[in-house]
């Protein structure tokens, strides 16, 4: 475990080393969900605007 | 005309992009993950401690491939938003549209990484040199080029506009590049230079060109996706679009 908790303490740099990484890896996480979500969004939207087109004919 | 220049100009009506982009995403997302989980190894697992920066230069991994990234993505929206404005084609537009996002997403990167390297080695977070002046004014050129785009209605009247903007923006990205050459600032010169030898160890470089080749991948993938999205938005009214509503039921 010692190997662990060293591994984690970057040599003292620890705040900044895993505040870059970490800040870097949420956003580029957090972004293709983003996307994954507006291309639902998008889908229903045009989904409902069918039906309602459909229903007025 | 020969069959390849046909086959560009194929791809430049949405409706034939919108199904080869959805094909490619999935190659590029695979890539990216697979580039970029070798990256993170090597980061921690195969580069040396740095001589006088101990552990804390490992930041270097983020850092240079996302302010590669923002400076990249910047000058090829330009270019779409330029192609768009002389030829008038919809889907450069688009391009241009979806990279921006992307681009200030990396440029927060750039800036945020860079500000948690500067901290224990200059000892600020923050300076006011010109390198780090001039990749600001990009994430507000970033931001200015989407809420311009979002602030007017008609979408070919938002291209134009969000065009001129980003094409008169490019000029900031020379300046951002050299920077650390005309003025005397606290941020370092290049370690890596094209024609000369670069001043890092190789299993560093190799590091850095492996995350790098990594957020490329991830940017094609992410970028790819979302115009996906801004086609079926702005051409909701053709024919095929609605095909593929229907079929999605």
């Amino acid at each position: 475990m010692k190997g662990l908790s060293e591994f984690f303490y970057m040599g003292g740099y620890a705040l900044y080393v895993w505040g870059s990484f970490g800040v870097t890896a949420l956003l580029m996480a957090v972004e293709p969900i983003l996307v994954r979500n507006r291309r639902r969004a998008v889908y229903q939207r045009l989904a409902r605007i069918a039906r309602a087109e459909a229903s007025s004919k | 005309m020969n069959s390849r220049s046909f086959n560009l100009f194929k791809f430049s009506s949405p409706a034939n992009f919108y199904p080869l982009a959805g094909r490619l995403v999935p190659w590029f997302t695979g890539l990216a993950v697979i580039l970029i989980a070798v990256g993170l190894y090597m980061s921690f697992g195969v580069a040396p401690t740095d001589y006088k920066q101990g552990e804390g230069y490992r930041i270097i991994f983020v850092h240079v491939p996302a302010a590669w990234m923002s400076m990249f993505i910047y000058v090829v929206m330009a270019g779409w938003a330029g192609v768009g404005l002389i030829f008038n084609t919809r889907m450069s537009s688009m391009m241009a549209q979806a990279l921006a996002p992307t681009g200030a997403m990396f440029t927060f990167i750039a800036l945020w990484t860079g500000s948690f390297w500067g901290k224990p080695m200059w000892g600020t977070w923050w300076v006011w040199d010109a390198r780090l002046t001039s990749e600001l004014i990009l994430l507000f050129l970033y931001i200015g080029f989407m809420a311009l785009q979002a602030s007017i209605e008609d979408p070919r009247r938002a291209d134009r506009a969000g065009a001129i903007l980003a094409l008169v923006g490019v000029v900031n990205i020379p300046i951002i590049y050299f920077s650390v050459k005309w003025w005397n600032t606290l941020h370092q010169g290049a370690s890596i230079r094209i024609g000369q030898e670069s001043t890092m160890a190789v299993t560093m470089l190799w590091t850095l060109l492996i995350m790098a080749l990594g957020f490329w991948m991830y940017s094609i993938a992410v970028v790819l996706a979302r115009v996906r999205c801004i086609i079926l938005e702005r051409e909701r009214n053709a024919t095929w679009v609605a095909e593929l509503i229907k079929e999605a039921r």
